[in-house]
């Protein structure tokens, strides 16, 4: 079956959501990505979603449950490159991702990881 | 009616006609020479009366939508669309048309002279018919009106919306004027745009400029500040006039998990504090 | 008048996609903005994947609609499902019954000119929405 590969940089994890995501795909990438946080024992998990053209709310959903998880295993998320257009999008729609970090791109993501106390 | 004598006339008296109606157009206090040159004036007129004798022949007192008068409402489209362009006002457009009757009058009451009855029958068709036509072009050229200011707006709504890059990483969005429903989408848009392009983390929307902000228009803000995050980047709403604030407080609108400042300089200072920008006064020497 | 029309069978998650793809070229060839694209696409994901997870399936059907001088897109979703008991509850936000954010349909709604929703208990749910250029 399909899957978002996860590249390990250091202490952190990256994941560059490079299709279009469709729901078992996310549901796997949730397993993928909490099970390498324990075995890598990372700080940090970056999910590039640059490349996602719509997030609705089943993506939506599965980027909050996996910064809840992963904060539980002792890594924080950045999510990055968000579009506009998928921007004011999601807040038509009502999502807010309350409790997950966002940052422009990657490199700004990775300041926010590096600078965590 | 087609025992009417009018294709013939016109046909016989082409020369004289355009002339009359020519004149007739140069005398109307409706002309605007300012707009149009006398030759592109003669050139239009007699172009009309060949698609008028057109029409006349095919379909005689027809409707302007009947096949045989395409020629003429084709021909008027493009005179509506056209003066319409040059700034001329739709019903300066339809006296184009309506100065037409007494030069055709002056001709049917000549030829007609000894034939009261069929005078009558023919100064009643042809009133219908160039009524008709001329309603049609000032109809269309609303429409292009319409258009037109629709085009006008959109661009002014580009123009109206500034973003400029206060330093790096930080971008200003001074809004001055009316904010409405769509001028402040656009604003959105263009403002998320931009902290895109310039990889901005602190964009700094400021209201002095705004006389006043209804219920809608702070959403609108509101739903601008929480996409930006959702991009990473933090918006401060500056300029909040005391009047404005007692407004949306009233309205029930209270910018909850919003960083609001009183003035732009107050916004720039936290956006400075924000990207680690310290400024102070160089020491005198 | 309709001027384009495409069918898509919902039958499983991976026909949302499908959905998706046929509803940006639709949107794209009306000639919508990026912003109004992605409002259409991301309001075809919600209401397909009712229609696969809640209406056992079904199909989307888009068409590109004249209305005097407007144009727009007009997407149908119908399922033969168990529909839906009470309505004005589902379209609320923070509704579900299957483990969602409960967005889906109030979301939808807001992304999207018009909406119309006809539910019969136990004949299935028909969801029509339309956004106009």
């Amino acid at each position: 079956m399909e899957r978002i590969p996860i590249l390990r940089m250091g202490r952190l994890l990256l994941v560059t959501i490079q299709v279009d995501m469709h729901d078992r795909l996310a549901l796997a990438l949730q397993d993928d990505l909490t099970a390498r946080i324990v075995k890598d024992g990372a700080r940090g998990v970056l999910i590039d979603i640059s490349s996602l053209d719509i997030v609705d709310s089943f993506i939506g959903r599965m980027l909050d449950t996996i910064a809840s998880m992963s904060r539980m295993l002792g890594a924080e998320t950045v999510v990055v490159g968000m579009r506009p257009a998928v921007a004011i999008t999601m807040v038509e729609l009502g999502l807010s991702l309350k409790g997950v970090r966002t940052a422009l791109d990657v490199e700004k993501g990775m300041e926010i990881l590096r600078n965590r106390p | 009616m087609t025992t009417s004598i009018l294709p013939g006339l016109i046909r016989r008296f082409e020369a004289e006609l355009l002339k009359d109606w020519v004149r007739e157009q140069r005398t109307a206090v409706t002309l605007r020479s300012d707009l149009l040159p006398d030759a592109e004036l003669e050139r239009q007129s007699a172009q009309f009366l060949a698609a008028l004798q057109a029409g006349l022949e095919a379909e005689a007192f027809g409707e302007i939508s009947d096949p045989g008068w395409e020629r003429a409402r084709g021909f008027l489209e493009d005179v509506a669309r056209s003066r319409g362009r040059q700034g001329f006002t739709p019903s300066e457009t339809a006296t184009f048309l309506f100065s037409l009757k007494q030069p055709v009058f002056k001709l049917l009451q000549r030829e007609l002279e000894g034939n009261p009855a069929a005078l009558v029958g023919e100064l009643w068709e042809i009133t219908v018919l160039v009524d008709r036509r001329g309603l049609f072009t000032g109809g269309r050229a609303l429409i292009g009106r319409e258009v037109m200011i629709t085009r006008l707006q959109a661009e002014l709504l580009e123009r109206s919306t500034p973003v400029v890059k206060l330093w790096d990483r930080i971008l200003a969005l001074p809004l001055i004027g009316t904010l409405d429903s769509s001028r402040t989408q656009v604003v959105m848009e263009s403002l998320l745009q931009a902290i895109v392009d310039t990889g901005s983390s602190v964009a700094i929307i400021d209201i002095t400029g705004v006389p006043t902000v209804d219920t809608l228009v702070a959403q609108h803000l509101m739903k601008t500040v929480a996409a930006a995050r959702l991009m990473g980047a933090e918006c401060v709403i500056s300029g909040i006039r005391p009047a404005i604030a007692q407004s949306m407080v009233h309205l029930g609108v209270s910018f909850t998990d919003i960083v609001t400042k009183a003035t732009l300089a107050d916004a720039i200072r936290h956006a400075f504090a924000r990207t680690g920008v310290s400024v102070g006064r160089a020491a005198a020497v | 008048m309709i001027l384009a029309r495409e069918v898509v069978d919902l039958r499983e998650s991976e026909d949302v996609l499908k959905a998706r793809q046929q509803a940006r070229a639709l949107a794209l060839s009306v000639g919508f903005g990026l912003v109004d694209q992605t409002k259409i696409v991301t309001a075809v994901s919600e209401l397909a994947r009712n229609t696969v997870t809640h209406g056992g399936g079904g199909t989307a059907t888009l068409e590109v609609v004249e209305y005097g001088a407007h144009r727009g897109l007009r997407i149908v979703f119908r399922d033969q499902g168990p529909g839906i008991a009470d309505v004005e509850q589902a379209l609320r936000d923070g509704y579900t019954t299957a483990g969602g954010l409960g967005l889906g349909l109030g979301g939808s709604r807001r992304l999207m000119n018009d909406f119309e929703i006809s539910s019969f208990p136990g004949k299935g749910t028909t969801v029509t929405v339309v956004r106009w250029k």
